[in-house]
Parts: structure tokens; C-alpha cells; sequence
């Protein structure tokens, strides 16, 4: 099971808590896991990617393993750690205001 | 339950405040949504308890809450807003054309008569319309393809479509109002629509004739004289009374006529309401003071209401959302500031009190009579 962690406002949305678990088979992808997080939670669906090009909104960022791996292609398989369980994949809103 | 209740949206979330018809105690829940842009949060006239709640904001877009129980708990809907194709492009503020991008959902119109059927104003400018419930969202795309639409350019709060009138009387007749492009209307149920703004003057156009360009902040309609449309233009209070086909300007004595809400008394149409502030690059009410001004003459002249709002040291905004009236006998009307109060009076105007305060910024404010 790939664990993963949404931001607070999603966490309303989904009604669950602070981390989530999705089966996910091979190839372990962003793209692969956020498909399953959206079949699981299907209120989700639009908030952290585009419904139709698949494009990450521009304010939301997703990190593993102490690295931010928004801006790697969606398809690009996530580190091994992620893959067993061992580290979540998180989504987090992006740092903005002022 | 019996009552009436306030609908509260705000930049960080929504209230509801809770009172008997005496207005005197109010109770006040919430955030719900917190920490979401609600801009709006409506209920259906045909059903009182279902209420629909626009939430948003810029990390993660768009999404719409329904409560079938007076917001005692609510529940997510399609919130999957498509532009038909062509998508087309409108101008920009430089004066290029920029291919319409939807932002958000300002504003919600259930219908008057079906709990089922609500209708949604958005950002860039579209009108939507669901008959399910809100599973699904469809774009009554006749407004957006309108052959003007390529000139409409957004004012500096976006180009939004921020009011939608359902006529009380002609089931196939809307109204909507879209800044900066004008006020239209339909007269067969959204599939077609006419630009209604001849009569308006806007300095910010070069062309006064233009039919479209008019920056509208909000329309206002009393259900008794369906033709009769209030309007709080950027500059100016005007009024038709032949359903937009020609305005004339009311604002009379007014010491400012900009402003953004107008509302209609509930029982006295030739009534009505405005908060103006002090001009388009101050954005705050005149001289310190929060005063209403009440029109019972259907403009023109009008008289300041003070009676227990300050009048020393306010510096806030009223947005166009944000004014209702109820429809009890002595009617209340309701506002809610930019700097987080609510304000109620139960005698037409005449008193006022707060009825919350420091809540974050008032996007807008709805009002329900429970029998």
C-alpha cells in the first residue's frame, strides 16, 4: 500500500485524517498514485491536478523521501521508500501569500 | 424550524446565524469550510433546508457543498465546470485576446420553484445550470458565445457573473449581470441573449452607445413588478422599468453613487437600498461613517440611515453579495462588511445593530424565512 498525505483542506473534503493508504500497482508513478487517491476519493478529483490534462494545479506541491518532486514528470517512478510503505508521498499546498 | 437564517459567506470560511422572527438573539455556527474562499452560500426557496455553498480558492480550485438539512451537515457535488466548446477568447486589460479560463463559481440561483434545478454564475464570465441536484453542470453557453462576447473584458475583480435574477413571473425570462460586460437577459430559459444596457454611461468606455463594456455591480428586482430592475453600476444607481431595454439614472442626492449591493424592500417596491462608498480608487464608506441609504421613492432621493451603525473610524466595503432582506412583515435587511460584522435591522432600516462581529471579510449574505 503507497501512503500518502494530504493537505488539511483536502483532508475535509475526503473526510479522512491526515494520511491515507492506496493500492497501487506497478509502474509506482505520480500520475499512478494520484489516479488511485481520486478512484478512492472521487471528491477529489480536480483539486490537486487537472480533470483533463492531468497538469498539477500551480499551487500544489508533491514531496517524498525530503525531496520535491512537483516538477518531475508524472510518470517517473517514485523512490523505492514510497514504492514500500517505509515514507509517504505527500501533497501539500504550496507556500504562498505575503 | 421556525425562524430565519442567515447565509454567510466569507473569505475563510461560511456561518450561519440562527434567530426566531422577533431578530432579537441570534446564534452564530461555524466556519463551516473553514479556511475556504466561500463566496457564496444560498438556499432553495422550493426547500428551504437544501443550501448550496460555493467554495474555492487558489491551491485547490473549486468545489460546491449541498446540505439537504439546513447546513446541519453538507456534502460534496460535481464540481467539474467545462466550458462547451468553442471555448472562443474575450480581451484582456492590455487589449489582446486571451482564451476564457475558469476561476470560480461567484454566485448561486436555485430555482424558485425546483430544489433540484440551481443555476451558477462564473468566473470567467459562463452561466451554469444543473437539474439533478448538482451531479452535474451544464453551460448554458448561449451568454459566453453571445456575439459580443469577444469584446467583454474582466473589471479588477475578474470578469465575473456575479448576479443571476429568475423572474418570478415568466418562467423562461433570466437576468444575469457581468462585470465588465453589462446586464443581459433571456426570454427562452438561457438558450439566447440580449444585452440590455442601453441608457447606461460609463467614463471608463470610449463609446457610450457601446452594448456591451459597462462594468454592473449588481442587480435588484422585486417580484411584484417583475419589469423594474435596480442597478448599482461602478458610478451611478439606476433603474429600468421595462426590463433593460432603456435605463435611466436614479442616484439623485446621493453624496456618492458608487457602490456595489442594492437590495429591494420586501414589501414596498419603490423601496430600496444601497451602501455607497467613497469612489473606485477608495473603497470605503464615506468620511469614517457606515451608512445605508434608503430610497422610498424608487431612487432619486434618498436618505441616510445611521441609527446604530458607527460613525466615527470605519473604513470598510460592502460587496455586491452582500445585502439581503427578509420577508417578514416588518421586513429585515442585512449586510455584511469587509471588515468581518454582520449588521441586521428588523424595522426597514431605521435601527441597526451588529449582529456578529469580527468575522473575516463578508463575501455575501443571504436570508431565509422558516415558516
Amino acid at each position: 500500500m503507497i501512503r500518502v498525505i494530504l493537505p488539511p483542506h483536502l483532508r475535509t473534503l475526503a473526510k479522512v485524517e491526515r494520511e491515507v493508504s492506496v493500492s497501487v500497482s506497478s509502474p509506482v508513478t505520480q500520475r499512478s498514485v494520484l489516479d488511485a487517491v481520486e478512484k478512492e476519493y472521487p471528491m477529489l478529483l480536480g483539486t490537486m491536478r487537472d480533470r483533463r490534462t492531468g497538469k498539477r494545479r500551480p499551487l500544489v506541491r508533491f514531496f517524498a523521501c525530503e525531496e520535491d518532486l512537483s516538477n518531475e514528470s508524472p510518470d517517473a517512478d517514485l523512490p523505492e521508500r514510497v514504492v514500500k510503505g517505509e515514507e509517504p508521498f505527500m501533497v501539500v499546498g504550496a507556500m504562498a501569500g505575503g | 424550524m421556525s425562524g430565519v437564517r442567515l447565509l454567510v459567506g466569507t473569505r475563510k470560511g461560511a456561518f450561519i446565524l440562527t434567530s426566531d422572527h422577533e431578530r432579537e438573539k441570534w446564534e452564530v455556527s461555524g466556519p463551516h469550510f473553514p479556511g475556504w474562499e466561500i463566496y457564496h452560500v444560498n438556499g432553495s426557496p422550493a426547500n428551504p433546508d437544501r443550501l448550496w455553498a460555493s467554495a474555492s480558492g487558489g491551491w485547490f480550485g473549486q468545489v460546491i457543498h449541498r446540505s439537504d438539512d439546513g447546513g446541519k451537515s453538507w456534502d460534496q457535488v460535481d464540481h467539474d465546470f467545462v466550458y462547451q466548446p468553442p471555448v472562443g477568447d474575450h480581451l484582456w486589460y492590455d487589449g489582446t485576446s486571451r482564451p476564457w479560463e475558469f476561476k470560480r463559481i461567484w454566485h448561486i440561483e436555485p430555482s424558485r420553484t425546483d430544489p433540484d434545478v440551481v443555476y451558477a454564475g462564473a468566473e470567467d464570465a459562463a452561466l451554469y445550470k444543473s437539474t439533478d441536484g448538482g451531479q452535474k453542470w451544464v453551460e448554458l453557453a448561449g451568454l459566453r458565445t453571445h456575439a459580443s462576447a469577444p469584446k467583454w473584458q474582466p473589471g479588477a475583480g475578474g470578469m465575473c457573473l456575479h448576479t443571476i435574477i429568475l423572474d418570478p413571473v415568466n418562467p423562461d425570462r433570466i437576468f444575469v449581470a457581468i462585470s465588465a460586460a453589462g446586464a443581459f437577459r433571456s426570454d427562452d430559459g438561457g438558450v439566447s441573449w440580449l444585452p440590455i444596457n442601453k441608457g447606461l454611461v460609463s467614463d471608463g468606455i470610449a463609446d457610450q452607445d457601446a452594448e456591451v463594456g459597462h462594468c454592473v455591480h449588481r442587480l435588484a428586482q422585486h417580484p411584484s413588478r417583475p419589469d423594474t430592475l435596480f442597478m448599482q453600476k461602478h458610478w451611478d444607481v439606476m433603474r429600468t422599468d421595462d426590463a433593460g431595454a432603456n435605463w435611466r439614472e436614479v442616484s439623485g442626492d446621493l453624496p456618492t453613487d458608487f457602490g456595489f449591493p442594492i437590495a429591494v424592500h420586501a414589501h414596498e417596491p419603490e423601496t430600496i437600498y444601497v451602501v455607497p462608498i467613497t469612489s473606485d480608487s477608495l473603497h470605503y464608506v464615506m468620511d469614517g461613517k457606515l451608512r445605508v441609504y434608503r430610497s422610498r421613492t424608487g431612487g432619486d432621493s434618498w436618505e441616510p440611515l445611521t441609527n446604530g451603525l458607527p460613525q466615527e473610524h470605519v473604513y470598510v466595503n460592502v460587496l455586491r453579495d452582500a445585502m439581503a432582506v427578509d420577508t417578514l412583515d416588518e421586513c429585515g435587511i442585512y449586510f455584511g462588511t469587509s471588515g468581518g460584522q454582520v449588521y441586521g435591522s428588523s424595522d426597514s432600516g431605521d435601527s441597526w445593530r451588529a449582529l456578529v462581529r469580527d468575522l473575516p471579510p463578508v463575501l455575501s449574505v443571504e436570508v431565509q424565512v422558516l415558516p
